[in-house]
């Protein structure tokens, strides 16, 4: 029986280990974080139906109780090499590897290791780390699961402005791609905050809203209609702090084409994904570092849990930026495939 | 002809059918990143000359780019006056898809102005 190992507890880490090991393969599962599912774990809410993000995490983290699955936690992957079985060429990455996980060897290895948020510390224009009422869409998060959603006084806000598209679409991040995710994202916190603080103005700020999945457009057709939540179509150039610790926007309303100003208790930034640091060392360690530093698969649409090299295969969002739902179905994609491309029952003979 | 005090008034909207490109496919040459705005505004918002003058330098580029050349000339909009920009650079600078707005504007000069 071949040795599996799967880098990243995540959603697709540990929906792959399910399958795996519902199919009687043991699988070693690594986890550099002290616990699994740390992305899913930090939400209150998930989109598109607002179920219970703990509740949601406590059943996948439910799969993983099988005696072969070994899950290490706090366990980080610094290398991941081929390391070639006798007579195969060293350079020759289509031949049989063994892969060198830290300093164990495994001869199927599933990358799973995900994204990053981006450091909205890069925009600096936008006043993250500088003004105390500017947020990412993360603290946000933490104050909507708190039920403590505070202005930098700690008063409760009159006033709160989501922004779109914080380090993704941007040619000044180096990252053109859509991050998917948080054009949704922002309309869920809208609502929670609605929900929390009723007479609180929210506003959303767009160059384009992305509802592309189910339930998402109903769930903007929601904020307006039953939470009064406003979206402006223009792209907040800058943001300052006001003597009284709010923040003071700059954009123009482009339906409009008049400039714009508004002041703010919270700014929240609704910051997009990026390639993991183990995504990226990983990736590059194995040759398939591919754009933005994501994880680069063999084929977009015939082969898109494998990689070039023999053996290793990529899921979730260590390739692109994906949703939940998109990760965890990833994993069972890559799962498969392991049992079937990776000749999982036989050895070493291709 | 007896005036009668009518006059045919000029459509509003834009007709791309019988506008002249050339202008246009020039600019592109010339400002090659042009072509990649998508109309946040984010270049308005963070205008210089927006802050104190009526001046919106997303609408000039945009009428340029719908061939609405007389808009930016012989109608002379104060919103669109080209002549209000100083050339600071600071749209380019927040842009999202590293459009040249500035050079746009210089280009614009160029072809319309003078
Ligand atoms: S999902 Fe929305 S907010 Fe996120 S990058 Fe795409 S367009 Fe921007
Ligand atoms: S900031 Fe750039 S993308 Fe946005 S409207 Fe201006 S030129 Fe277009
Ligand atoms: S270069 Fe001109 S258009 Fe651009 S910000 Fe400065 S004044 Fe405004």
């Amino acid at each position: 029986m071949k040795k599996i190992a799967i880098l990243g507890a995540g959603p697709a880490g540990i929906e792959a280990a399910a399958v795996l090991a519902a199919n009687n393969c043991p699988v070693t599962l690594f986890e550099k974080e002290a616990q699994p599912l740390c992305n899913i774990t930090d939400k209150a809410f998930l989109f598109p139906n607002f179920a219970d993000a703990a509740e949601v995490a406590a059943a996948m983290r439910a799969k993983l109780d099988n005696p072969i699955i070994t899950l290490r936690c706090n366990t980080e992957v610094a290398q991941l090499t081929p390391s070639y079985i006798t007579g195969f060429q060293a350079e020759n990455l289509t031949g049989t590897p063994v892969w060198k996980v830290n300093d164990e060897l495994y001869d199927i290895v599933l990358l799973a290791t995900g994204y990053t948020p981006f450091d909205a510390r890069r925009k600096e224009e936008l006043g993250y780390g500088i003004y105390p009422g500017v947020h990412t869409s993360l603290e946000m998060e933490k104050m909507i699961r708190e039920g403590k959603i505070v202005n930098s006084l700690g008063e409760s806000p009159k006033r709160i402005v989501f922004l779109q598209c914080v380090g993704s679409r941007d040619e000044k991040s180096g990252n053109h791609y859509c991050s998917k995710l948080c054009c949704v994202t922002a309309v869920k916190q809208a609502i929670e905050a609605k929900k929390q603080l009723p007479n609180c103005e929210v506003f959303v700020y767009y160059m384009d809203l992305r509802m592309w999945g189910q339930g998402f457009e109903e769930m903007y057709r929601t904020a307006q209609q039953e939470y009064g939540v406003n979206f402006i179509r223009g792209r907040i150039s800058e943001a300052g702090g006001t003597f009284d610790g709010r923040v003071q926007i700059k954009a123009e309303d482009t339906l409009l084409g008049r400039p714009l100003k508004m002041t703010s208790d919270l700014l929240v930034l609704m910051v997009g994904m990026e390639a993991s640091k183990g995504t990226r060392e990983l990736a590059t360690q194995c040759r398939i570092c591919g754009e933005y530093g994501f994880a680069q698969t063999k084929d977009p649409h015939l082969h898109d849990c494998q990689s070039e090299a023999h053996g290793l295969f990529v899921a979730g969002a260590c390739k692109r930026p994906m949703t939940l739902t998109d990760s965890i179905n990833d994993g069972r994609s890559a799962a498969y495939e392991i049992l079937t491309v990776g000749s999982i029952n036989s050895t070493y003979e291709q | 002809m007896a005036n009668f005090g009518f006059k045919i008034s000029t459509p509003r909207s834009i007709d791309l059918d019988n506008a002249d490109r050339t202008l246009y496919e020039q600019m592109l040459e010339m400002v090659p990143s042009y072509r990649y705005c998508i109309g946040c505004g984010g270049c308005t918002a963070t205008c210089s000359a927006g802050q104190f003058t009526d001046f919106n330098i997303r609408k000039t580029h945009f009428l340029f780019s719908r061939r609405q050349y007389d808009k930016l000339t012989t109608d002379m909009l104060p919103e669109v006056d080209l002549n209000k920009c100083m050339l600071c650079g600071k749209c380019s600078l927040v842009c999202p898809r590293g459009v040249n707005t500035r050079g746009l504007i210089v280009e614009m000069r160029k072809l319309l102005l003078n």
